[in-house]
C-alpha cells in the first residue's frame, strides 16, 4: 500500500531560477469514428457496460481484427494537420503487458513504423509568441476497457477490495502524438504546455476527426519534465504524468513537476524515473510505479495485420479535405471581424472566437457580437466561474436581444434584464418583456411630461440648444431617462426634445 | 461394419442424392460408431448428439421438399476442438477452456453450417494444438486406429484418428508445423494445409497467427477437395485472408494426372533421419509417378535445415502472445493463489499456472525469452530473415519443379509415451512439414503404404494460391497406389475388424 | 550451452504471468537450455541484407468500412466470466498500480 506523500517544492521563481526545464508530450486523441479500431462495435460513450463489444473486443478465443478504413483516414489527417511526414508503408505491432482493462493482454499499436512523422506544431502564447514545437511521430493504436474500484474507502486502487471491468472503450481508436524534447520555454514551460494541449484539441475537433471533449477523456495528455543546470546540454531524468486531463491541471501540473523536480535536485537527490499520478483535489503529483524489467513489452509485428501502404493520391486526395488550419482561420477572422490585436487575442483567449463566428453568422455585426460575448457574457461567466459559452447565451439570443435594441423596444440596459428573464427560465426575449413591463416608454404622452421637466428644471441647457448646440440635447436626455427610470428610448427621446424646442437634430 | 461408415464423402453424397439413404441414417451410423469405438480411440471431446440428428432431420425433410441443398448436406463431419462453434463447447484440449461456449460461430463453422453438415462433435488435439502426438491434451491422449498404443500424431491427431477409425468420414483440422498432415500419415488418412489465406483463420484459437491454417482431413484426396471448397474463400473478418479464385478442387481431385508434371524431390527432406520403411515407401511412390509420365526432378533448398530452428522461435513468440489472453478475467478458469494476499496479478499467474500444460508452458517461456529485450535481433529477428531465406529456396524449387514431393513424416506412429519426456524428438517429427507453413504454401499429405504395419505419407507441396496441383498430383498417386493395394489403405487397418 | 538459468526463466515466467516453483523453474530451464543450444544457430545464418518476414503471404491494405456490426449483449459477453456484477467483469484488486 502505497503511503501518501506531500512532496517538497520549490517557489517557481527559484526553480526558475537554477534549472532549465525540458518538456515532452504524449497526448492521446480518441477518434470519433462510428466503429472502433479492430472491429465493427460502435464507437460511443455511455451505452450499458459492455454492450458496445464484440468478440473481438473482449479478446475471446480464435478472434482476429481488421482495421477500420476511416480510422487510418483521421489518422493521416491529423498527421498532416500536424505538419507530419505520411508512411508511405507502415505497420502494427502488439505491446504486451498484462492488465485486466487490456483484454488481449496486448495492445495492438505502432512501434518501428508510425503513420505519421517528423512534423511540427505553432504554438501561439498567449502575449502572441510563437513557439515551435516539434512533433516526433503520431501512431495508431486501441484504447482499453474502463476500471471501476469497488470497496474499500477511497474508489482509488489502494485499498479497494475489487474491480469492475467495462470494454465498452476497449479498441476505440487512438491517435498517440509523440513530441520530440522542447527545449528553451524557460519559465513559459506551464503556459506552453497548457496551449500546446489547447492547440492539439483546436486541431482535431477542427478535423472533425475527435470530439475532443477531455473532461470524457477525448483528449489525455502524458506531460514528461526533466530539468537541468542551465548550460547542460544533457537532459535531467524525467518524470512522466498521467492522468492530466484539462487544460487548467496540464499547466499546473507540469508547473509542479518543475518545482518538486527543483526541490529535488536541490537536496542534492536524484529524481527518481517513474510515472507519476496528478491529483486535482491538492494540485500535485504523487508517485506511481518506477521503471522496471517488467517493462519489457516484447513488441513484435502484428501477425494477423497487413502493412498500411499510402499511395501519393490517397493522401493528395485527404489533404484536399483538410479544413483551413486553425492560426490560418484565426488570422483570417480577426480581419474580417477588424479587431484590434489586442481585441482578438483577448477574444481568443477567453475561448468566445467559435461563439463570435456563429453569432456574426446568425446577423450580428462584429461589433455587437465582441460587445456581448467580452462584456455582459463574459462577466456574468467570471461571476458564476465558468467558461462563456457555458452562460448558457447563444448566439440566436444576442442577435434577437440585438434585434429589439435596434428597433428601439429595449435599449442596452433593459437588454440586460430581459437576458437575466430569458436565463431564468421565463421564456424568448419578447415574453420576458412583457411578463416583466420592461417595454421602452413608447406613448410619447408621459414622454412630453418628462420632457417639459426636464427643460423646466435646466433653462439653460435649454437656451444653449435653442441657441443651436445641439450635443448639449444629452443632458436632458439623462433627466428623462432618469425620471422614466430607464424605460424610454433614448433616440425616441432626443427626437421630441429637438422638436420640443423647434431645433434640427 | 456398415458400408454407410466406411463410405467416402463423396460416395454418401452421391447416395443422398439418389435418395438411397437418409441424412439421419448416415448421422446415426456415425454416432453409433463414436459410441462403439471411442472409447478406445478417445478422438471426441464432445459428441453432439442433438444437434446431429437436428441438422440431418432437416436435411432430409428439405431434400424431401425439393429444396435446392448443397453436394454435401447431410454428410456429417467432425471439428478440431481448437475451432470455436457456438451451442457446443470448445476446450482448445485444454483445462484453461474447460467448460468454456462460444458465442459466436468460426467463419468455416458457418460454412459448415450453411452447407448443413451435421457436426458430429469436437475432436481431440494438444493442448492449445502444441504437440505432434495428442499426448499433450488436458484430456487424455487419444489412440492410433491402427495400434492402440501408439499415438495418431498431432496436435490433429482427433480428427485424423475420428477419421481413420470411421468414425467420421470428414474432419477439420488445423496445421501450423504439419498439425493436419503429420497425423493425417500416421493414420493412414489425408490431410491438407491449403494456402496462408485460403481458409479463414477466424474462430481458429490461434496458437502462431502467421503459421496457422485450418484444412480438410478425409479418407480420399477428392473429399479433402470438396470439404476445401466448402471452408475456403476470402472472409472480411480475417485480414490475411486472400482474394484470389482457387478454380475446382474437386475437377482436380476427379482428374488425377501427373502426365507432363514436374515433380520435384527435395534432396533435403529424405535420407539421413527418415526410418528405412519411410524412405522405401516414399521411392515406390517417386517411381510410380515416374511411370505415369511425371518428369521427376531434384532439387535442393538449403535453407531447411534452419527451418526447425526459425519454426521453435517463431512459433513459440507468436504463441506466447496469442495465449495471453488467457488470465482467469473474461472467460475460462480462475484459480486463486493458495495464499492472500488475493490481487488480479497473482490470480492470473495463478491461472496460468493450473490451466496451462507443460508443453504450452515451455513454449510460452521460450516464445518470452525469443521476444525480449537484447534477444529479439538475434532470436526473432533472425528467424524471420531464415523465413525469407526458405522462401527463396522453395521459389527457385518451384522454378524447376510443379509440384515438390517428400515423405510427411520422417517415421511412422510411434509409441505413445515414447518422446513425451524429449521435447526435442518430438519436435523433430514435423521437420518436413514445417517449410511450408513458414513460405505460407500448401501442401497435402495421402497415404503412401505401410512400414512395418503402420501407415507412412506421402507429401506433395505447391506455390502460393496452386492448392489444385496438390489435388491434381494427389489423386493421380492416390489411385494408382489403390490400384496396387485393391483398394483404400484404410480397408486393411486391424480396427475394421472392430476395435472393442 | 546457453545462459538460461533459473534465475532468467524466473523472470520470463514474470513476464508471461505463469507461477512457479522452483523445481518447475531449473527443470524449465535445463529443457530450455537444450532447445535454445539446438535453434540458436538460426541467429548466425542470416545477414544484414536478408529482409525479415513477418507474413507468408504479402497482402497490403487490407480495411474495413466504418459501418456498426452485430454486437454481443452484455449475458452473451459475461457468459464465460468467472466472475460478474453490475454487468461488469469482476476482479480482484489491484494493488500494485493505479
Amino acid at each position: 500500500m502505497s503511503v501518501y506523500i506531500q512532496d517538497e517544492t520549490l517557489s517557481f521563481e527559484e526553480a526558475m531560477e537554477k534549472y532549465d526545464p525540458v518538456l515532452g508530450f504524449e497526448v492521446h486523441v480518441e477518434l470519433n469514428t462510428k466503429t472502433k479500431m479492430f472491429s465493427d462495435a460502435p464507437n460511443i460513450f455511455g451505452d450499458e457496460p459492455n454492450t458496445a463489444v464484440t468478440p473481438v473486443d473482449l479478446g475471446m478465443p480464435g478472434v482476429l481484427p481488421v482495421v477500420n478504413k476511416k480510422a487510418v483516414e483521421y489518422s493521416i489527417l491529423i498527421g498532416l494537420a500536424l505538419n507530419c511526414k505520411i508512411a508511405e508503408s507502415c505497420t502494427f505491432a502488439r505491446k504486451q503487458y498484462f492488465y485486466p482493462d487490456t483484454p488481449k493482454n496486448f495492445q495492438t499499436s505502432q512501434y518501428e513504423d508510425p503513420i505519421a512523422y517528423d512534423g511540427y506544431l505553432d504554438i501561439e502564447l498567449e502575449d502572441g509568441t510563437v513557439f515551435r514545437v516539434e512533433i516526433e511521430r503520431a501512431h495508431m493504436e486501441e484504447d482499453a476497457g474502463k476500471l471501476t474500484h469497488m470497496g474499500g474507502a477511497t474508489g482509488r486502487i489502494q485499498g479497494a477490495d475489487f474491480s469492475l471491468v467495462d470494454y465498452n472503450r476497449a479498441g476505440v481508436p487512438l491517435v498517440e502524438i509523440v513530441t520530440k524534447p522542447i527545449e528553451g520555454a524557460g519559465s513559459r514551460a506551464p503556459e506552453l504546455a497548457k496551449a500546446y494541449v489547447a492547440a492539439i484539441r483546436e486541431i482535431v475537433k477542427n478535423l472533425g476527426v475527435s470530439d475532443a471533449k477531455m473532461e470524457r477523456g477525448n483528449v489525455r495528455c502524458d506531460a514528461n519534465v526533466s530539468l537541468r543546470p542551465y548550460g547542460q546540454e544533457k537532459f535531467g531524468t524525467r518524470s512522466e504524468t498521467k492522468n492530466v486531463n484539462s487544460l487548467r491541471a496540464v499547466e499546473r501540473a507540469v508547473r509542479f513537476e518543475i518545482q518538486r523536480h527543483a526541490a529535488v535536485l536541490d537536496s542534492g537527490n536524484a529524481i527518481v524515473q517513474e510515472t507519476r499520478h496528478w491529483h486535482e483535489d491538492t494540485r500535485s503529483t504523487t508517485s506511481g510505479r518506477p521503471k522496471s524489467d517488467a517493462d519489457d513489452y516484447r513488441y513484435f509485428p502484428e501477425p494477423d495485420l497487413v502493412p498500411v501502404v499510402t499511395s501519393k493520391e490517397w493522401i493528395e486526395e485527404l489533404r484536399a479535405q483538410l479544413p483551413e488550419p486553425p492560426a490560418e482561420r484565426r488570422k483570417r477572422l480577426k480581419e474580417d471581424w477588424g479587431y484590434s490585436d489586442a481585441e482578438f487575442r483577448d477574444v481568443v483567449n477567453a475561448g468566445v472566437m467559435e461563439a463570435i463566428e456563429e453569432t456574426i453568422a446568425a446577423g450580428a455585426s462584429a461589433q455587437v457580437a465582441r460587445k456581448w460575448w467580452m462584456g455582459e457574457v463574459a462577466r456574468r461567466a467570471k461571476e458564476a466561474e465558468v467558461d462563456p459559452i457555458d452562460v448558457g447565451v447563444t448566439p440566436e439570443l444576442i442577435v434577437e436581444l440585438d434585434r429589439l435594441v435596434q428597433a428601439g423596444k429595449i435599449n442596452d440596459k433593459l437588454a440586460r434584464q430581459v437576458l437575466d428573464g430569458v436565463l431564468a427560465g421565463e421564456g424568448t426575449p419578447e415574453e420576458v418583456i412583457d411578463k416583466r413591463g420592461l417595454a421602452v416608454v413608447s406613448d410619447d404622452g408621459p414622454l412630453l411630461e418628462a420632457i417639459d421637466a426636464a427643460l423646466a428644471a435646466q433653462p439653460d441647457v435649454a437656451d444653449k440648444i435653442r441657441g443651436g448646440k445641439v450635443q448639449a440635447v444629452g443632458a436632458i436626455v439623462g433627466g428623462v431617462m432618469k425620471a422614466t427610470r430607464g424605460q424610454a428610448d433614448a433616440g425616441r427621446v432626443r427626437e421630441l426634445i429637438l422638436e420640443r424646442l423647434g431645433v434640427q437634430g | 461394419m456398415s458400408e454407410l461408415i466406411t463410405s467416402s464423402a463423396a460416395q454418401l453424397a452421391a447416395k443422398l442424392a439418389a435418395r438411397e439413404v437418409t441424412a439421419v441414417e448416415v448421422t446415426q451410423a456415425h454416432l453409433d460408431r463414436i459410441n462403439e469405438v471411442d472409447g478406445a480411440i478417445n478422438a471426441f471431446l464432445h459428441v453432439n448428439t442433438d444437434e446431429a440428428l437436428q441438422v440431418a432431420a432437416d436435411v432430409d425433410k428439405a431434400r424431401a421438399a425439393g429444396e435446392d441443398l448443397h453436394e454435401l448436406a447431410g454428410v456429417p463431419i467432425a471439428i478440431k476442438d481448437l475451432i470455436v462453434t457456438k451451442g457446443q463447447p470448445t476446450t482448445a484440449g485444454s483445462k484453461m477452456l474447460e467448460g468454456w461456449m462460444s458465442p459466436y460461430d468460426a467463419t468455416v463453422i458457418s460454412k459448415i453450417r450453411a452447407a448443413r453438415m451435421p457436426m458430429l462433435g469436437k475432436t481431440n488435439l494438444d493442448e492449445f494444438a502444441m504437440g505432434s502426438s495428442t499426448e499433450h491434451s488436458a484430456y487424455g491422449p487419444t489412440h492410433n486406429p491402427w495400434d492402440l498404443d501408439r499415438i495418431p500424431g498431432g496436435s490433429g491427431g482427433g480428427s485424423a484418428a475420428a477419421v481413420a477409425a470411421f468414425e467420421a468420414p470428414l474432419a477439420l483440422g488445423t496445421d501450423t508445423g504439419g498439425s493436419i498432415r503429420q497425423p493425417a500419415a500416421v493414420t493412414g488418412s489425408v490431410g491438407v494445409k491449403p494456402t496462408y489465406g485460403g481458409v479463414s483463420r477466424y474462430g481458429a484459437i490461434a496458437m502462431a497467427s502467421s503459421l496457422d491454417q485450418i484444412g480438410p482431413v478425409s479418407r480420399t484426396v477428392l473429399d479433402a477437395a470438396l470439404l476445401q471448397e466448402v471452408i475456403g474463400g476470402h472472409d472480411p473478418r480475417d485480414s490475411t485472408s486472400l482474394t484470389d479464385p482457387v478454380g475446382s478442387l474437386a475437377d482436380a481431385a476427379r482428374n488425377g494426372n501427373v502426365a507432363g508434371m514436374r515433380i520435384g524431390i527435395v534432396k533435403e527432406l529424405q535420407g539421413e533421419g527418415y526410418e528405412a520403411g519411410v524412405q522405401a515407401r516414399f521411392n515406390e511412390s517417386v517411381e510410380m509417378l515416374r511411370d505415369a509420365g511425371a518428369e521427376i526432378v531434384e532439387v535442393s533448398c538449403p535453407n531447411f535445415k534452419y527451418a526447425l530452428g526459425a519454426y521453435y522461435l517463431i512459433m513459440p513468440s507468436e504463441a506466447s502472445s496469442n495465449l495471453a489472453k488467457y488470465d482467469g478475467v473474461r472467460y475460462g478458469m480462475r484459480e486463486l493463489p493458495a495464499e492472500p494476499p488475493l490481487t488480479i496479478e497473482r490470480v492470473m499467474s495463478a491461472t496460468r499456472a493450473a490451466g496451462f500444460g507443460d508443453e504450452v508452458k515451455r513454449r510460452i517461456i521460450l516464445g518470452t525469452y525469443a521476444l525480449s529485450a537484447g534477444y529479439y535481433d538475434a532470436y526473432y529477428g533472425s528467424a524471420q530473415k531464415v523465413r525469407t531465406l526458405i522462401q527463396r529456396d522453395f521459389d527457385a524449387a518451384f522454378a524447376q519443379a510443379d509440384v515438390l514431393i517428400s515423405p510427411t513424416s520422417p517415421n511412422t506412429a510411434f509409441k505413445l509415451g515414447e518422446k513425451l519426456d524429449d521435447p526435442l524428438a518430438m519436435y523433430l517429427n514435423d521437420i518436413a512439414t514445417i517449410p511450408a507453413n513458414m513460405a505460407g504454401i500448401p501442401g497435402i499429405s495421402i497415404p503412401g503404404g505401410l512400414s512395418d504395419g503402420l501407415p507412412v505419407g506421402i507429401q506433395f507441396l505447391a506455390p502460393a494460391r496452386e492448392d489444385i496441383r496438390l489435388y491434381r498430383a494427389g489423386a493421380a498417386l492416390e489411385g494408382m497406389l489403390e490400384q496396387k493395394w485393391g483398394g483404400p489403405l484404410l480397408a486393411s487397418a486391424p480396427v475394421l475388424g472392430g476395435v472393442k | 550451452m546457453s545462459e538460461i538459468n533459473r534465475e532468467a526463466v524466473a523472470h520470463l515466467a514474470r513476464l508471461a504471468h505463469i507461477e512457479m516453483t522452483n523445481d518447475e523453474l531449473d527443470k524449465m530451464a535445463g529443457e530450455l537450455d537444450v532447445i535454445v543450444d539446438s535453434i540458436k544457430s538460426v541467429s548466425e545464418v542470416a545477414g544484414e541484407d536478408i529482409p525479415a518476414t513477418s507474413h507468408p503471404i504479402p497482402l497490403t491494405n487490407v480495411f474495413r468500412e466504418d459501418v456498426v456490426g452485430q454486437t454481443l449483449t452484455n449475458e452473451e459477453a459475461l457468459s464465460g466470466a468467472p466472475d460478474n456484477a453490475a454487468g461488469r467483469f469482476k476482479v480482484p484488486a489491484i494493488l500494485d498500480e493505479e
